[in-house]
């Protein structure tokens, strides 16, 4: 006979989050009425230091088996009152939060209403912590490297960060050379480097690194297990790579002016991309036939800011790079008219601003215009647009016309999308765990993104970004082991009829069939918690830990009781 | 049929992943929907039971929501798969007995999608209220 749960519940105010909708004390009172409920507490922050304290000195003094805060999600603060628990000398499984901030008090504004919520919900838990079983923590090691997906700037950087701190990495590069798209370039913004100088040594120091193997015209084709092991497949001779994290650095593809056949794109010879205006600029050479020219035209935002072709966001490259473009037309051409027609103009970042001012001294004119067509007039070109500033139709000649083209998702990134299961926003680009606090990190732990594959950013931002990526795959790298869910799908064998049917439902391949004795193994670093073998186990033999049926059933009942 | 003063008693089973996420940002959003639904929060739509959706409605509940990760995202690739067929199946079953299908709702909203939350939320509020109290209470014998 097992004891009777001694059950501490503790209602957060969140200053006033909480506490301003919902009667905390009334909760509090309720709570102390449930069955098994030994204390119940209202305090202003249960996270603060305090509020932990007063939870870990209630299991010392209570003798409390079971811990209840009902604060805000447990998406949120779950980690800390298993840790508080776990202060106490509490199994952190023993712990279980009710949300009475964001499905509650965040969501009503009748306090009758929301505390009457609060009651249900807090009864329901505590219904289901009397029924908690403690769980074994637990943590595998580690396989040490990295796979680097994409030999471009932000590949090798993070390479080079990880291959530095003393660990294997693979290098994963589907053409036959390193340097990616950024070896297309000319010369940086707004430092006006030359690209080649500073990719030749980069480029040198991974080829020759120790720790990094170069894997060039290879393909990632296959991932499979998890965090801290991950068994990467790649396409050819090559045996399957063991590794503890993935780094994703594949880059973007370049939009192609063909999509917008208005702006006589492969039509007229004389307009071309900014990437071609890069080799010609580089070849001091600007028509590439030796012609003379009067006037170079920029269209910004070929390709971005454009619903019609599907791309609302803003590239964030063009208006630097054709700043740093018009800069150097005007270097090789000084009586040359050169205007750029731009929606908006968007330089931040460091020295950015400063830079494009730099543009318009040396008389780079700025014209805020839509260019909606491009002609063939009298052996040159003319844009046909309209000037919104003035609100007036106008023409322009040139001899020359550069499309600011824009950055979007690889035309592929659903491949790699599918062998990881990594989620892509709107734009395609892959999607990060948080916007704002996990920017490196994916929905899938132990892996990662650098550079241009989460989104369009500058060479600066990229570097950051892989150098953020580096460090982020380093932490189970470097600790050794990572943790393991703990809540995992459990086969009572006495009750187990072999059918096979978790079998065919886990999509982890974590169930299998002991052949000697006809019962399901679930092999519990393989499964996931997700629970769908449980649920189609005909004889219920299996019973996910932490969500069992007993359990829901028990939150089922105190909510409609 | 629909009585004064009715308020719904809905329970809703919510993925971890998605739907409790998107219930999590509707309220840091401060969008406000009615109280009528409880929420119990489970890892996978695929591992919702369809006891889990009969004994409230048994019970005394007005209405079940299961709320999943949109087809091609679930967290375990294929859980909200598994509850579509089998949500599918329950409610035929519940038909052939005579019963209102329509108070037990499956929907796929995403981590991202708080407002989806809060408009089904005060949808099937309103629908269940309707509907008025669910007959199905107390029929319950063993």
């Amino acid at each position: 006979m097992a004891q009777k749960p001694r059950i501490g519940v503790y209602i957060c105010h969140c200053g006033t989050n909480i506490a301003a909708t919902v009667d905390v004390k009334q909760v509090a009172e309720f709570a102390a009425t449930l069955p098994g409920v030994v204390v119940a507490r209202d305090y202003l922050y249960m996270c603060s230091d305090p509020g932990q304290g007063l939870i870990q000195r209630d299991i010392e003094e209570q003798e409390l088996t079971r811990v209840v805060v009902a604060s805000c999600s447990p998406r949120m603060h779950e980690p800390t009152f298993r840790g508080a628990g776990r202060q106490g000398g509490l199994n952190p499984y023993l712990v279980e939060m009710a949300n009475i901030r964001e499905q509650c008090s965040w969501v009503h504004s009748d306090r009758g209403q929301a505390t009457e919520k609060a009651k249900w919900l807090v009864a329901s838990v505590v219904a289901k912590s009397a029924l908690l079983k403690p769980l074994e923590e637990r943590e595998v090691d580690v396989t040490p490297g990295a796979v680097v997906v994409g030999g471009g700037i932000a590949g090798m950087t993070a390479a080079l960060d990880v291959a530095d701190a003393g660990f294997p990495v693979y290098l994963v590069e589907q053409s036959g050379r390193l340097g990616g798209r950024m070896a297309d370039l000319n010369r940086t913004f707004p430092t006006l480097e030359s690209v080649a100088k500073l990719m030749g040594p980069l480029i040198e120091r991974v080829q020759t690194h120790s720790n990094i193997t170069v894997l060039l015209n290879s393909q990632v084709t296959g991932v499979e297990g998890f965090v801290g092991n991950f068994e990467v497949t790649v396409s050819g001779e090559i045996p399957n790579l063991q590794v503890g994290a993935i780094i994703i650095a594949t880059g973007y593809d370049i939009f192609d002016p063909h999509r917008k056949p208005e702006l006589g794109y492969g039509q007229y010879p004389n307009v071309i991309t900014s990437l071609e205006m890069e080799q010609r600029l580089a070849a001091k050479d600007l028509t590439g036939s030796g012609k003379a020219i009067k006037s170079v035209a920029f269209i910004q935002c070929v390709g971005s800011r454009d619903a019609q072709v599907g791309n609302e966001y803003c590239s964030r490259v063009c208006c630097m790079y054709t700043a740093k473009q018009s800069l150097q037309v005007k270097e090789l051409l000084p009586d040359a008219d050169v205007t750029v027609f731009y929606i908006d103009v968007r330089t931040f970042g460091k020295g950015a601003e400063e830079f494009y001012d730099e543009a318009r001294a040396t008389g780079v004119r700025y014209r805020r215009g839509n260019i909606s067509e491009v002609i063939r007039h009298n052996g040159r070109v003319a844009l046909i647009g309209e000037d919104t500033l003035l609100g007036r139709p106008f023409d322009f000649e040139a001899d020359l016309v550069v499309l600011a083209v824009g950055m979007e998702s690889r035309a592929d990134a659903g491949d790699l999308s599918n062998l990881l299961k990594l989620a892509r926003s709107s734009d395609g680009f892959f999607m990060e765990l948080h916007p704002k606090l996990r920017p490196v990190d994916t929905a899938v732990d132990g892996v990662f993104l650098a550079g241009c594959c989460q989104g369009p950013k500058d060479i600066i931002d990229t570097v950051a970004q892989a150098k953020a990526a580096a460090s982020s795959a380093l932490i189970p790298l470097l600790r050794g082991v990572v943790p393991v869910i703990s809540e995992t799908a459990l086969v009572d064998e006495e009750w187990c009829a072999g059918c096979g049917m978790c079998v065919d439902v886990c999509p982890f391949g974590s169930a299998s069939l002991d052949p000697l004795w006809g019962v399901s193994r679930i092999n519990a670093v393989l499964c996931k918690g997700c629970g769908a073998c449980a649920t189609a186990c005909p004889s219920k033999a299996i019973r996910l830990q932490h969500f069992t049926t007993e359990q829901i059933m028990a939150q089922v009942d105190a909510l409609v009781g | 049929m629909a009585e004064d003063n009715f308020e719904p008693k809905i329970v809703a089973f919510l993925c971890n992943w998605c739907t409790y996420t998107g219930a999590d940002l509707a309220g840091t959003s401060r969008l406000q929907y009615p109280p009528n639904v409880r929420i119990i929060r489970l890892m996978c739509s695929g591992s919702v039971d369809p006891t889990y959706v009969l004994k409230p409605l048994l019970d005394g509940a007005d209405g079940v929501l299961i709320g999943g990760c949109h087809p091609g995202d679930c967290h375990y690739q294929s859980g909200n798969y598994k509850a579509r067929r089998r949500i599918i199946a329950l409610k035929e079953i519940l038909k052939s007995a005579g019963y209102d299908d329509d108070r037990v709702w499956l929907r796929w909203i995403s981590a991202s999608e708080g407002g989806r939350f809060a408009e089904t939320v005060t949808q099937m509020t309103e629908a269940m209220r309707e509907k008025g109290p669910n007959p199905m209470r107390r029929k319950w014998a063993v």
